[in-house]
């Protein structure tokens, strides 16, 4: 029906489409041009790239995920896929995106080429080729965001650099990037002037200062910037004073002698910075730098020290009562249950928390308990976004926290110990976990850790009902858990269980509930190969992927149906094009 | 208040797992697959003698526990030969993880336990069944002397590069309290380092010792003294240079951010030729052998591309 209104009326439908899922869904059924305002995400393998490029050619803006969440921990074998190249070249070469290019090209844009803008990609695999054919093949291209993804190299960062004129965004975090040289810094042209947005922090490696501090002066409009490790404290004071206007700033490397002068003129490049709202970065920063950023402590709404494990508790108690406006804070577990409890007496406006653990191999002492966490619930009543890495946790202080805040948006707490249970009462967290689903009606991302049982997963199933994504590890007796989720949350996309007693009985019950999920994965259960073959065969709409690392002589040959897989599925339209040996689709 | 750790926290099956988990610290060898095994039959039983509901209990926790420990890469598991592959799994895990000291503190820590337990009894009867799972996976860290976690593939859910970060080694030493502080200061001004500084257009070169700066913008001005009086006499040759004051005579500046005449330089233990001031100070004390002054002019782009620039081990 769609088809028939003209483009302006479509348009105008699409405005009230805000919800990014509601669009996909509406643009699955809409034929003709998506309104450039629109964005477009892709899972990598849902549909293929040509398909989409032939669909939408005009499309500015694109985002593409490829490996499922748990290959941030290994999880995923190295060459799975995910490859970022169909889509560039996808984009690149479709005819009618050329030819919307041109019909539709921005004034400065030239006439001709593919009107894409903006493109982010999370998990892929991207090369140096397909950034280089990015940067020849998109006159428009304005930003690029890369997160967590790998097989690329500074060269492909030197083409983008070189080619793209109208450059406003790059953005590359937690990326893996072989470092071949400093120069690409260098490659933007002198007439680069509308960088708003440059984040390498994740750059291993050497890079050319003197470039950046050029670049930086000659782009007014810097909002955002983010530096490596390599760049030292007096390159930064240099660069803040050519960049008073930034908003956002990643330091690079924080020691400096605390009696030089480099720290006095990093204290004034600092204090002239009057815009500045949100800092992270701070490697090896030792604790009697940090006075440093005193002078602009109060302005700070984010902050992240996550990878400053010099600075301990008490130093960073010092700093955080500085900091009354923090909306956002990322910290070590250094920061110890007394920390915890000057940031809730402190930061009333807090609403997301991180604690990541500082050490997790050793015996450390200093790591935060659920004490930490309730201090905070107490303190910080805006606080809807939690990752809690800690050493143990009881029922009482999740029931607490549940009454504390009930605007949970995502609750993800890391036991650092599989199944360990409440220490004050040796029970499971059920009832604990049981109270923040209760509570948190608009909970939307949850992760569970410690001693669970099936009970949980039926709390779950009744309260969660706006979770969309659910990652479950040692936790369950039976089948009866998974399918209390499946069953119960109805807006559930993505659930990721690792190590729990789920079986074929589980997989199977509820086929028809992973079509309306982006995708499962689940490894170290109790499917069996036969039950992949079932849900295959039952659901042919589905791609189901079992992936066996071990493909040395203990397999014998082809696998008996009673196998235990590590497996994974996907929802999908078209197969996925090349496959690895160690990947069965079935 | 809630006692930190894990002492008052282990189930009568949780310490049989424990003590599993010491036996199987060795090489599988056929006869100690069977001791094993003998022992999983016993510990099976003595678990059954507390409460018959516990005994399934311990089976279903022995797949859960190898199926964990296998992790995402082991491969899978096959059913019906049980008892070895949870335990190859097991020792392959550990095997990995190298951790030695183990056995000794997990004895001292189950033995303990165990004693604590008795006293205390068995968790309550309507424990769930899987409360009494504090399986072998968390028990290898649950000594009373809190010991390292063994590690499990993709557990917890961090980045790598999160992992170890107590540990990144810095290149360049910790910044300790004062006294030790002004104690290394006059350590290290004994030692000195002096290294040759050689200026575009002055035959004769000087030393500096660098370990009497602490910052670039210091060593710049030392550059600046060192050779002001001499470049005012190469331009000016007939005019005696001690005539002069230092402040006729021109002084030498933009030597870090190419805004002057000359541009500061460095060769590295590599060889390399590299500008000065992009480093920590104290990563470029340690590998800078010499240093150049240069004219800006003559740091061209193509000069610059064969200034190659080295990989610094920055991170973990």
């Amino acid at each position: 029906m769609m088809t028939y209104f003209p483009e302006e009326v479509v348009e105008h439908i699409f405005g009230f489409l805000t919800a990014h899922c509601d669009r996909n869904a509406a643009s699955l059924v809409v034929q003709g041009v998506v309104p450039p305002a629109a964005r477009l995400r892709r899972n990598c393998y849902a549909v293929r790239p040509e398909r989409v490029a032939a669909r939408f050619p005009a499309v500015r803006s694109l985002t593409v995920k490829g490996k499922p969440h748990f290959a941030d921990f290994n999880l995923v074998p190295p060459d799975w896929g995910g490859l970022a190249a169909p889509w560039i070249e996808a984009f690149a070469s479709s005819p009618t995106a050329a030819a919307a290019g041109g019909r539709g090209g921005r004034a400065g844009g030239g006439g001709g080429g593919a009107p894409l803008e903006e493109l982010r990609m999370k998990r892929m695999v991207v090369s140096d080729e397909c950034l280089e054919t990015l940067a020849r093949s998109f006159p428009n291209f304005r930003a690029l965001v890369l997160i967590s993804c790998e097989g690329f190299s500074t060269h492909g960062l030197a083409a983008v650099a070189t080619h793209c004129r109208h450059l406003r965004e790059i953005d590359l975090q937690e990326n893996e990037i072989e470092d071949r040289g400093p120069q690409w810094l260098s490659c933007f042209p002198e007439s680069c002037t509308s960088l708003m947005s440059l984040n390498f922090a994740c750059l291993k490696g050497e890079i050319n200062v003197a470039a950046l501090e050029r670049l930086v002066s000659r782009c007014p409009n810097l909002r955002s910037l983010r530096l490596n490790r390599a760049v030292s404290v007096e390159a930064l004071s240099r660069i803040l004073m050519k960049a008073p206007q930034l908003v956002d700033l990643g330091t690079g490397s924080f020691w400096v002698d605390h009696r030089s002068e480099a720290f006095h003129r990093l204290i004034s490049a600092i204090e002239r910075c009057k815009s500045l709202r949100s800092l992270s970065g701070f490697w090896d920063a030792s604790p009697l730098c940090l006075p440093a950023i005193y002078p602009i402590c109060s302005n700070l709404t984010g902050l992240n020290l996550s990878y400053a494990p010099a600075i301990q508790g008490s130093d960073l108690i010092k700093l955080i009562r500085h900091c009354w406006k923090l909306q956002r804070l990322w910290v070590l577990d250094c920061i110890g249950d007394k920390g915890l409890a000057i940031v809730a007496s402190t930061c009333k406006e807090l609403q997301e928390l991180r604690v990541f653990p500082s050490d997790i191999y050793g015996a450390g002492s200093a790591t935060v308990t659920e004490e930490g966490l309730v201090a905070v619930s107490f303190g910080c009543p805006k606080l809807h976004s939690l990752l809690y890495f800690c050493h143990q946790m009881t029922n009482a202080a999740l029931i607490t926290v549940a009454n504390n805040c009930p605007n949970f948006t995502r609750f993800r707490l890391c036991i650092l110990e599989p199944k360990k249970a409440d220490p004050l009462t040796n029970q499971p967290l059920d009832e604990g976990f049981g109270a923040i689903v209760r509570s948190s009606k608009g909970l939307r991302r949850l992760s569970l850790s410690g001693l669970l049982t099936d009970q949980v997963f039926m709390y779950i199933g009744m309260y969660a009902k706006k979770l969309e994504m659910l990652s479950i590890a040692f936790a369950g007796d039976s089948d009866k858990g998974m399918l209390y989720v499946l069953n119960g949350c109805k807006n559930l996309r993505k659930l990721e269980i690792r190590d729990c007693p789920f079986g074929d009985g589980a997989l199977l019950e509820n086929v028809a509930k992973y079509e309306t999920m982006r995708s499962l994965w689940m490894s170290s259960c109790d499917v069996t190969l036969g039950g992949c073959r079932a849900l295959a065969a039952k659901m042919p709409m589905l791609n189901v992927e079992v992936i066996n690392e071990r493909t040395k002589a203990k397999s014998r040959g082809s696998p008996s149906d009673f196998h235990k897989v590590e497996k994974c599925v996907y929802r999908t339209i078209a197969g996925r094009g090349t496959t690895p040996r160690f990947v069965w689709i079935l | 208040m809630v006692s930190r750790g894990n002492s008052g926290g282990q189930s009568c099956v949780g310490a049989v797992e424990e003590k599993k988990l010491e036996l199987r610290l060795g090489l599988p060898s056929g006869e100690e697959w069977s001791t094993v095994k003998e022992r999983d039959r016993e510990q099976a039983h003595s678990v059954e003698s507390h409460g018959g509901h516990f005994s399934k209990v311990a089976k279903s926790n022995i797949s859960n526990f190898c199926v964990g420990s296998n992790g995402g890469f082991l491969g899978s598991v096959e059913l019906n030969s049980q008892g070895f592959w949870q335990q190859q799994g097991l020792l392959q895990l550990q095997a990995k993880a190298g951790v030695v000291e183990e056995p000794k503190e997990k004895t001292n820590g189950s033995g303990e336990k165990q004693q604590s337990l008795d006293k205390k009894g068995c968790g309550p009867p309507e424990a769930h069944a899987a409360a009494s799972g504090n399986s072998a996976v968390a028990n290898n860290n649950s000594s009373q002397t809190r010991t390292t976690t063994t590690p499990v593939v993709g557990w917890p859910p961090i980045r790598s590069f999160r992992k170890n970060i107590a540990y990144t080694s810095k290149p360049f030493p910790e910044p300790q309290n004062e006294s030790s502080k002004i104690v290394t200061k006059i350590e290290s001004k004994e030692k000195g380092l002096f290294v040759k500084i050689n200026m575009d257009g002055i035959p004769i070169g000087r030393k500096v010792d660098l370990k009497a700066y602490d910052s670039y913008e210091k060593l710049s001005l030392a550059v600046d003294e060192l050779f002001r009086g001499l470049l005012a006499a190469q331009k000016d040759p007939l005019a005696p240079g001690t005539q002069k004051s230092a402040e006729e005579k021109q002084a030498i500046t933009g030597l870090l951010d190419g805004s002057g005449e000359y541009t500061l330089v460095y060769e590295d233990d590599e060889g390399d030729r590299l500008l000065v001031g992009d480093v920590p100070w104290n990563m470029f004390i340690s590998t800078a052998k010499r240093l150049r002054v240069l004219k800006s002019s003559d740091l061209c782009a193509s000069s610059l591309r064969t200034v190659s620039r080295k990989r610094t081990a920055t991170d973990s």
